[in-house]
């Protein structure tokens, strides 16, 4: 394999890595349930895309036509992440999660649990 | 609300095309044999689910949806950037916050969208819609202006949303 083609695809993997593992360490250091949830819809979002841009490089390189796989993970892990998002969030409201104490406007959860208007 | 003319035989015929695409996709393959289940699944799916559908407003503005889906995606970027940042940071001067956003837009599919938006994009989760569709309860990471992020929200993903499907 040339060696642009090796550097370009260590590059998106090592960024991809970086990405997906800063998500898991948001997972495990930030304070409450509702800002650990931001780690993994966003920063894996992004760490996952390089990883797929790496593996479509290749393969598009090795079978010596377009591989377009990675552009269909790529378009339901969109579909699919704030879905996932939302629906734990939601989840965690109704279970009256701890929120962390400097939460501004805590008092709104209350209103968004019983899903009336904020006021 | 304008919705999308209805074939008795092809009642979803965009969603219908999606679904050739996606089995090619999926396959991987231009083969004629592919190109026939795919045109088979993409006829009958549509008309066995079709029933299932509630009315939703349709696309409108091609150009104006094409220029939200990439700034969304430049959007997704940068704001995968900003929140490593404020994980690898002290988390003592994060500044969560939960702020509610009034919407304009209306229906279930525009909503959903924005939602999603929000999701992926500034730091921010959307949690929760009020019982008349008329507020996003969202969970921001870490706030630094409350009215600034509502109009951020407002201006730059609802206000082409509103665009594009004419609502």
């Amino acid at each position: 394999m040339e060696f642009w083609i090796e550097l370009v695809v260590s590059v998106f993997l090592v960024a991809g890595a970086v990405f997906v593992f800063i998500g898991s360490l948001g997972l495990a250091k930030l304070p409450d349930f509702y800002t650990r949830l931001h780690a993994p819809t966003k920063a894996t979002t992004l760490g996952m895309g390089g990883l797929l841009a790496a593996s479509a490089i290749l393969m598009t390189y090795q079978q010596g036509h377009l591989s377009l796989h990675e552009l269909l993970i790529t378009l339901f892990l969109l579909i699919t992440a704030p879905v996932t998002a939302h629906m734990l969030a939601k989840t965690a409201m109704h279970h009256k999660l701890q929120i962390t104490e400097k939460t501004v406007d805590k008092e709104l959860s209350k209103r968004a649990r019983e899903r009336n208007t904020p006021t | 609300m304008k919705s999308q003319p209805r074939f008795r035989l092809l009642p979803m015929p965009i969603h219908s095309l999606l679904l050739f695409v996606v089995w090619l996709l999926l396959n991987n393959t231009v083969a004629p044999g592919h190109l026939v289940l795919g045109a088979f699944l993409a006829l009958v799916i549509p008309l066995l689910t079709s029933g299932m559908q509630s009315p939703q407003p349709s696309f409108h503005k091609p150009l104006v949806t094409f220029r939200y889906a990439l700034m969304v995606i430049a959007d997704i970027i940068v704001a995968n950037f900003e929140v490593a940042l404020l994980v690898i940071g002290p988390s003592k001067k994060l500044n969560p916050a939960f702020i509610a956003v009034p919407l304009d837009i209306q229906y279930e599919l525009p909503i959903t969208i924005l939602a999603s938006t929000v999701s992926l994009t500034p730091g921010t989760v959307s949690a929760e819609i009020s019982e008349d569709k008329q507020w996003l309860y969202v969970h921001v990471l870490h706030m630094t202006n409350k009215d600034e992020l509502i109009a951020l929200i407002k201006q730059r993903y609802e206000k082409p949303l509103m665009e594009i499907f004419e609502c």
